[in-house]
């Protein structure tokens, strides 16, 4: 009986779920301002896997300080964007400084999401005395205004890669964990929950094989625009002078260490702030593009 | 509605306590080093061990937060270790310069986003619509102090029309708070306006407004008569809930300008370790966001008398 139903049925498709994420992101053509925001994200990305190899300069050699946008250096390369204080290339700072922020805001966002999914998936399946603990604590987390939060833990605990992504994964897990409550409410009804249950699959079985692939539409869309205010805060951090310790260049850093000088040397400043705005503006109109398709269908 | 007020406030107090603790246990995380922050990093350690003790810092933690926190509910703030001074001396002039700084950037953002959100919720998906929205996009995109360093190389190093700096030291200047403002208002307002959008597009397909259109109206009065006052009533939760999130702005903005608000005292508090200045702003930053919630939901149910409390 068993082997009749199988030779009827047709064999389920065996696509990779990598050609299905592909196939799905292929779909972004549709949507000129996600194609925009695709782009823009792309390029930092190859700019950062390609950096050793782009940077016309050591990131953290000194070499000519103060030297304007354009001066050419005794050794054939040129200052494409000036040098700061002490003589390192800008050009190559932001090069290098991409991988710095390309490598600690997904895996802050990462982390975040981690942790506010296993919130939401509890405080949404299991509900109950749980669910009003979780989301008491996440209401008192966000009620706080989330730089206060970061200044104070940051300025604590210390600057350095691994307490900025403890700190935006304490800050940004209420959050992710609301709307993963909120989808796990809606989804815990439907009829493939029940029949899991009736399997007697485990509670977690259930929460991470049944329901998370279902209400992963929404998450990647907030996921997208998380990742724009991350990269916010890793900057706003360093142009505060919380952020990752010197010499390793990184963008809101640049703007803080040269700050002083900006009245004479603009160009120290500006263009560390045009780098990180068109990264953020990338990951913001992605967000814009997915979401767009996502409510067509 | 008392109740619910009463409810409310029974619950920022709660969150009060557990943040306050919180911030004293951080502290905790690493003991006596502020003693290394006043003293300096050649102090001795015998020297640091005498000014902890003279600051009470040897006690217990819990003797020390039981009684900060026996200080503070009797309006008592505790003394800054960094200004020398009692925590409410320094506090309220700080929060009054924040409050105007605030009061401008809200009086600016409101009327503009208010009206490029309807003026883009209007005709959705039309070629204004489509303009307004690429604006707020690009304009949230730039963060406060990438838009301070690029306004401030224009307006202050370029055409030098404004002061770089607003730190207020001649008296008040409304020149010194022009860039600030701007900072806050052109990150701001492309929230409020895509909320605002999104409000009146939804209102612009309800049936009663096709009903308006089709028994003849003019369109502007459709808009100005029928469509605003639903269309309106999400934005000003939005705008109750910006004033929070304005708490984090002016971090970076005064910063930024050497402004001298509630967000560089905590900056400079927190630097410090001045465990009753941090204190001290967390509890406003707290009341901010409860009271601001407070009144959120209180006049939505004034503006859509659907909804009540239960």
């Amino acid at each position: 009986m068993i082997e009749l139903v199988k030779s009827i049925l047709p064999a389920p498709s065996k696509v990779s779920a990598l050609v299905r994420a592909l196939r799905s992101f292929a779909l972004l053509r549709e949507s000129g301002v996600g194609m925009v925001g695709a782009g823009l994200v792309l390029f930092w990305v190859i700019v950062a896997l390609f950096a050793p190899v782009i940077a016309p300069f050591e990131p953290n050699a000194q070499l000519l300080p103060m030297a304007k946008p354009g001066t050419a250096f005794p050794g054939g390369a040129t200052f494409w964007l000036g040098a700061d204080q002490l003589g390192r290339d800008i050009l190559s700072r932001i090069i290098w400084g991409s991988r710095t922020v390309l490598f600690f805001a997904p895996l802050a966002t990462l982390c975040a999401y981690t942790v506010g999914i296993i919130m939401g998936l509890a405080a949404g399946y299991y509900r109950g005395k749980l669910d009003e603990f979780l989301s008491f604590v996440a209401n008192a987390i966000l009620s706080f205004p989330v730089l206060v939060l970061y200044v104070l833990v940051i300025s604590t605990i210390g600057p350095s890669g691994i307490n900025i992504v403890i700190a935006i994964t304490f800050a940004s897990a209420p959050g992710i964990m609301r709307i993963v409550r909120g989808l796990v409410l809606d989804l815990r009804n439907r009829d493939y929950v029940a029949a899991a249950q009736t399997r007697g699959e485990s509670s977690w079985y259930i929460m991470l094989v049944e329901i998370l692939p279902n209400a992963r539409g929404p998450l990647i869309v907030d996921a997208c625009l998380r990742l724009g205010y991350v990269v916010i805060t890793i900057g706003v951090l360093g142009f505060l002078g919380l952020g990752l310790p010197p010499p390793d260049p990184d963008w809101g850093g640049m703007v803080n260490f040269a700050r002083p000088l900006a009245i004479v040397f603009p160009h120290m400043t500006v263009f560390p702030c045009i780098a990180i705005s068109s990264l953020i503006l990338g990951f913001n109109l992605l967000a814009d593009g997915l979401r767009e398709i996502s409510l067509r269908d | 509605m008392l109740f619910f007020v009463i409810r409310r406030f029974g619950n920022m107090a709660l969150i009060m306590v557990l943040v306050s603790l919180a911030v004293f246990l951080l502290l905790e995380l690493t003991p006596g080093s502020v003693a290394t922050k006043v003293l300096g990093p050649y102090s001795s350690e015998e020297q640091r061990r005498l000014w902890l003790e003279a600051h009470g810092y040897m006690e217990p933690l819990w003797t020390r937060y039981g009684s900060w926190l026996v200080n503070f509910v009797q309006g008592e703030f505790g003394q800054s270790i960094r200004f020398k001074v009692p925590v409410s001396d320094v506090l309220w002039p700080r929060l009054w310069n924040t409050t105007i700084l605030g009061f401008w950037t809200f009086a600016i953002m409101i009327p503009v986003s208010l009206t490029l959100g309807v003026l883009a919720g209007m005709r959705e998906g039309g070629l204004l619509d489509r303009a307004i929205s690429q604006i707020s996009v690009i304009t949230t995109s730039i963060p406060e102090f990438a838009s301070a360093v690029l306004f401030s190389s224009i307006f202050v190093f370029g055409l030098k029309w404004l002061p770089g700096t607003s730190t207020m030291s001649d008296g008040f200047d409304p020149l010194q708070l022009l860039l600030p403002v701007m900072v806050l208002v052109v990150y701001d307002f492309g929230y409020v306006t895509r909320m605002t959008r999104a409000s009146m597009a939804e209102v612009m397909t309800t049936p009663y407004i096709r009903t308006a259109v089709l028994k003849g109206l003019p369109y502007r009065r459709v808009i100005l008569r029928h469509a605003l006052r639903n269309a309106l009533i999400a934005p000003f939760t939005i705008i109750m809930l910006q004033i929070n999130w304005l708490l984090s702005g002016v971090i970076v903005v005064e910063f930024a300008f050497a402004y001298k608000g509630f967000g560089a005292l905590l900056l400079e508090a927190a630097l410090n370790q001045d465990i009753y200045v941090i204190e001290a702003c967390a509890m406003v930053a707290v009341f901010v966001a409860a009271a601001t919630q407070t009144l959120a939901d209180i006049g939505y149910t004034y503006l859509n008398p659907r909804i009540r409390f239960k």
